[in-house]
């Protein structure tokens, strides 16, 4: 298995000024980025969301590489999305996928047959041209380059040590450094996108 | 061309609305009776399909779009806005997504006796999550739908249009 930390570090080196949206593995990636400005840690908005979030980045911005760092739980709870990203098939969108297992927020139960899901031959049977699997972290390190230097939609399993959080939630420490509205806000500066104005409630943004 | 019966819904008239109001992407899942508004759809040059399998996923993928400069819209039945509640609060609504909804109302009738409980449980679950909405039986309400535009860009909300010709609505 990899540990997450490890593995955003390779990728980290490879990254150049792609999007990133780290999903599961913003606690991490917060402290590696150097470009905050293009990430979107999004917490979990509602869990589900995080690859048709991307999806819709990548739509929208062809210009530039969207990275997704996905889980196993999250995706399980959409997987129609994979036939709608392989139908559209945008050339900007790279999807990794941390597999722990299991629920760690909730304290680490398992999701659905969690050793026996084969993700990478999910993506490919929903129509990803590309996909792969790994479990060790010198060969993804290997891989990587390849990986990224060739067009999406790419679907990229990744076999992770799972990080168990069984404090109540009230207690846990938020890995968070902006709100939500902030991480919108600054991609949108950073990337020289209209703010939208907010009129309703005297609230300008 | 086919004429519109006069007291339905034309979907060339909603298909100039969605073009009118700079729509970018329409994020969708088919429901009863939007053939014509698909063939129509996918004519129009300006605007891109994106198919979803799942309501609940719509929102999140026009939550991105949104996040990277486009306009979309939503067009989806009442039946998969009940499924997709977590995603409207989570993705639309908590991300300050200014998208109209367009929502096929299974069941709606004007005299208020319904048959189908997908009509009895639509507004009340706009009503649920705050979300403002307007009535769109014909297409004289068809303007209904650049004032929810105008509302959504407005409050940063999703605004829905209930599209009450559904059982035949979108046929010529």
């Amino acid at each position: 298995m990899l540990r997450t930390d490890e593995l955003l570090r390779v990728f980290h080196a490879h990254r150049d000024d792609a999007i990133v949206v780290p999903g599961r593995g913003g606690r991490h990636w917060g402290k590696i980025s150097t470009q905050p400005g293009r990430d979107l840690p999004m917490g979990d908005p509602a869990m589900g969301g995080h690859a048709g979030f991307a999806l819709g980045l990548a739509l929208a911005r062809p210009q530039n590489k969207v990275v997704l760092f996905d889980s196993e739980g999250d995706l399980l709870m959409s997987l129609g999305i994979l036939p709608t990203v392989a139908e559209l098939a945008p050339a900007n969108f790279y999807h990794f996928m941390l597999d722990n297992e299991c629920y760690a927020t909730t304290g680490g139960q398992p999701v659905p047959n969690a050793k026996n899901v084969a993700y990478d031959a999910v993506a490919r049977g929903c129509g990803y041209p590309r996909a792969f699997a790994f479990d060790d972290l010198s060969e993804f390190e290997a891989a990587i380059a390849d990986i990224l230097g060739r067009p999406g939609p790419v679907f990229v399993a990744l076999k992770v040590v799972p990080e168990v959080e069984n404090v109540p939630i009230g207690q846990r420490s938020r890995w968070q450094t902006r709100t939500r509205d902030k991480v919108l806000a600054d991609f949108r500066e950073e990337l020289g996108l209209n703010q939208p104005q907010r009129t309703e409630g005297g609230t300008s943004r | 061309m086919q004429k519109t019966a006069e007291g339905q819904l034309s979907p060339e008239v909603v298909l100039a609305e969605m073009t009118r109001n700079g729509v970018t992407h329409v994020v969708w899942l088919p429901d009863s009776e939007t053939n014509f508004l698909y063939q129509l759809m996918q004519a129009e040059p300006s605007l891109r399909l994106v198919p979803v399998s799942r309501e609940g996923l719509a929102f999140s993928v026009a939550a991105g779009l949104a996040a990277g400069g486009q306009r979309p819209i939503i067009l989806i039945q009442n039946t998969g806005l009940m499924e997709s509640g977590d995603s409207l609060r989570g993705w639309a609504i908590g991300l300050n997504v200014p998208v109209v909804m367009m929502i096929g109302y299974r069941g709606w009738t004007r005299h208020g006796v319904n048959t189908d409980s997908a009509a009895t449980y639509t507004e009340r679950f706009l009503h649920a999550f705050g979300i403002s909405y307007y009535l769109c039986e014909s297409s004289a309400d068809a303007p209904r739908i650049s004032i929810a535009f105008e509302e959504a860009a407005r409050t940063r909300r999703p605004v829905a249009v209930l599209m009450a010709d559904e059982y035949h609505g979108f046929n010529r």
